[in-house]
């Protein structure tokens, strides 16, 4: 039933006044009384797993995506999308690769524009400390085969006009560059997946929150769910659900190593293309790049306490605009439209958790925190084979839940403070 | 921004305190004698309810003192602010 899109499909629809377009993916009301496999959360990552689920593990049967809201309103639908790969540890750069791999050829894979723009990710070095720290990434990223040049502050003005250099309350003493890392469209990532999803067969229902998870009284493997729309019997459970998790988790029986904040963002007024690239400063928690639409986007820090509120505290997001009126003073008279908040799941390591679970039958994609959208496709494939198979994918290996047992964190807060 | 009443110095607004975490989580009384999966419950495995959160702040800017709090997480409304000394405090009715 979805229409490939193309001129053709374009210029039949111009010439009939777009009247002809039909939904792009199916969105059953009610759920089935039995699946196979069920994917919680019906963000970008849920989505993802139950898109490769159905086309490279046809075998599992039947797939349905269960959505409390609607798809793409969660994070999802509320980040600032920097993609970048250049993390510090092999394990995590190779995560993060993995997903800018599969962005690139993204649109093509899914028929849909995600709109993935490589323009080049700008990292500020405001200290000394940052700048060895930042050198130090650039050669364990190259070890590891992932592009990242060290850029002397001309270069990186040249790099980014508007960027201040001389600024004297956040100089900038030099950059980490990515040029493979940029952005991409967030919606379209969420319903390129579902639409994609879809046509393979995958059953998306919307407004089904799921509250509760039912296992087996004597081996404790999960046998289904309950839900807002009734009784869900299944085998299998993916639970993808961001700043939620920890509370589905909790139906299962299970504490998990997660915290909860609101982070928030925020856009300006829609200007014309003033902005080339995706400039990110750790040190004074200020992200920007600028949208197709012309508005700047601008990412703030999280709040200092957990909480669900999806609000935020004003004094954080004015702390990333007074970093950006120093490093961007061209943008200082420039009006703000409108600002959001997103619940994120921060583990204490800062690096995802991507694994099967104490519960036989019960997987876990969580933990992606302050920045996983980069990872969208990448996080779904390695998720997907992991439930598919019951085993973790070589790639998902490290990120089991089971290090923080072992001890073999992947520790990239302490190794850079990066947020997205 | 958050209004924290400091047990002893009063009111005082949110970036004078650090939040520090879940609150009433001891420390092994006996290290040694602790399995590996009893060291990841201590240091990492947290209960992050949405509602009544019992949880450590720290008056930095202030006094500099660490006291608790019962906060509500869905709507950042806090029952009561108590010494580590005092009694923990009810759960609100509704
Ligand atoms: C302001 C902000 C800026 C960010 N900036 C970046 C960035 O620049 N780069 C980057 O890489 N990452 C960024 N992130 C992080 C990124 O958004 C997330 O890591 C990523 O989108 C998570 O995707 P997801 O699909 O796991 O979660 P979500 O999109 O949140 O999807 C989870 C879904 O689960 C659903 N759900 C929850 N509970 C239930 C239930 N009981 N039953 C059914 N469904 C349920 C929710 O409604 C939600 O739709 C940012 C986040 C925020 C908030
Ligand atoms: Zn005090």
């Amino acid at each position: 039933m979805t229409t490939r899109f193309g001129l053709l499909s374009l210029a039949r629809e111009a010439l009939r006044g777009h009247r002809g377009w039909a939904p792009q993916w199916r969105s059953p009301e009610r759920p089935q009384p039995a699946y196979d496999v069920v994917i919680v959360g019906g963000g970008g990552h849920g989505l993802a797993t139950a898109y490769y689920l159905a086309k490279e593990h046809r075998h599992v049967g039947r797939i349905a995506v269960l959505e409390k809201g609607w798809i793409g309103g969660g994070n999802t639908g509320r980040n600032t999308t920097i993609i970048r790969s250049n993390y510090l540890f092999p394990e995590s750069a190779a995560l993060y690769d993995h997903a800018v791999r599969l962005w690139d050829g993204l649109s093509r894979e899914l028929d849909y524009n995600v709109m993935f723009s490589p323009r080049g990710v700008m990292m500020l070095a405001h200290s000394v400390h940052d700048e060895q720290v930042f050198r130090r990434h650039v050669h364990a990223n190259r070890l590891d085969g992932v592009d990242n040049e060290w850029l002397t502050p001309a270069q990186a003005k040249a790099f980014c006009p508007p960027l201040d250099i001389a600024c004297a309350r956040y100089p900038v003493l030099g950059a980490a560059l990515q040029r493979r890392g940029g952005v991409a469209r967030h919606d379209a990532v969420a319903w390129g997946y579902a639409r994609a999803a879809s046509a393979l067969g995958v059953d998306i229902i919307q407004e089904c929150e799921v509250t509760g998870i039912a296992r087996d009284p004597r081996g404790g493997a999960v046998t289904g769910l309950e839900t807002t729309k009734g009784t869900v019997r299944c085998p299998r459970i993916g639970v993808v659900a961001a700043g939620s998790t920890s509370l589905l988790m909790a139906m299962a029986g299970l504490r998990m190593p997660l915290e909860s904040f609101p982070l928030q963002a925020l856009v300006s007024e829609p200007v014309k293309p003033v902005f080339p690239c995706v400039v990110m400063s750790n040190t004074v928690h200020a992200y920007i790049s600028q949208s197709d639409k012309g508005e700047l986007v601008i990412g703030a820090g999280t709040d200092g306490y957990n909480s669900y509120s999806q609000a935020g505290g004003v004094q954080v997001l004015s702390h990333a605009l007074e970093a950006v009126c120093e490093l961007f003073p061209t943008f200082r008279r420039m009006r703000m439209l409108r600002s959001w908040g997103g619940i994120v799941d921060t583990t204490p390591d800062r690096s995802p958790i991507i694994g099967t679970t104490p519960v036989p039958g019960l997987f876990v994609n969580c933990g992606w925190g302050t920045g996983g959208f980069k990872a969208t496709p990448g996080s779904g494939h390695v998720f997907a084979a992991t439930i598919a198979t019951g085993a973790p994918h070589p790639i998902a290996a490290p990120f089991a839940l089971e290090r923080f047992t072992t001890g073999r964190l992947i520790d990239e807060a302490a190794a850079a403070a990066v947020a997205h | 921004m958050l209004l924290i009443r400091c047990p002893w110095c009063g009111e005082r607004p949110e970036p004078e305190f650090r939040h520090a975490g879940e609150a009433h989580i001891a420390r092994p009384a006996d290290p040694a004698a602790q399995s590996d999966a009893d060291w990841a419950a201590y240091l990492y495995l947290r209960g992050n309810p949405r509602g009544w959160h019992r949880e450590r702040w720290r008056h930095v800017h202030g006094c500099g003192r660490f006291f608790n709090a019962l906060r509500h997480t869905g709507t950042d409304r806090f029952a009561a602010t108590y010494r580590p000394d005092e009694p923990r405090p009810d759960i609100p009715a509704a």
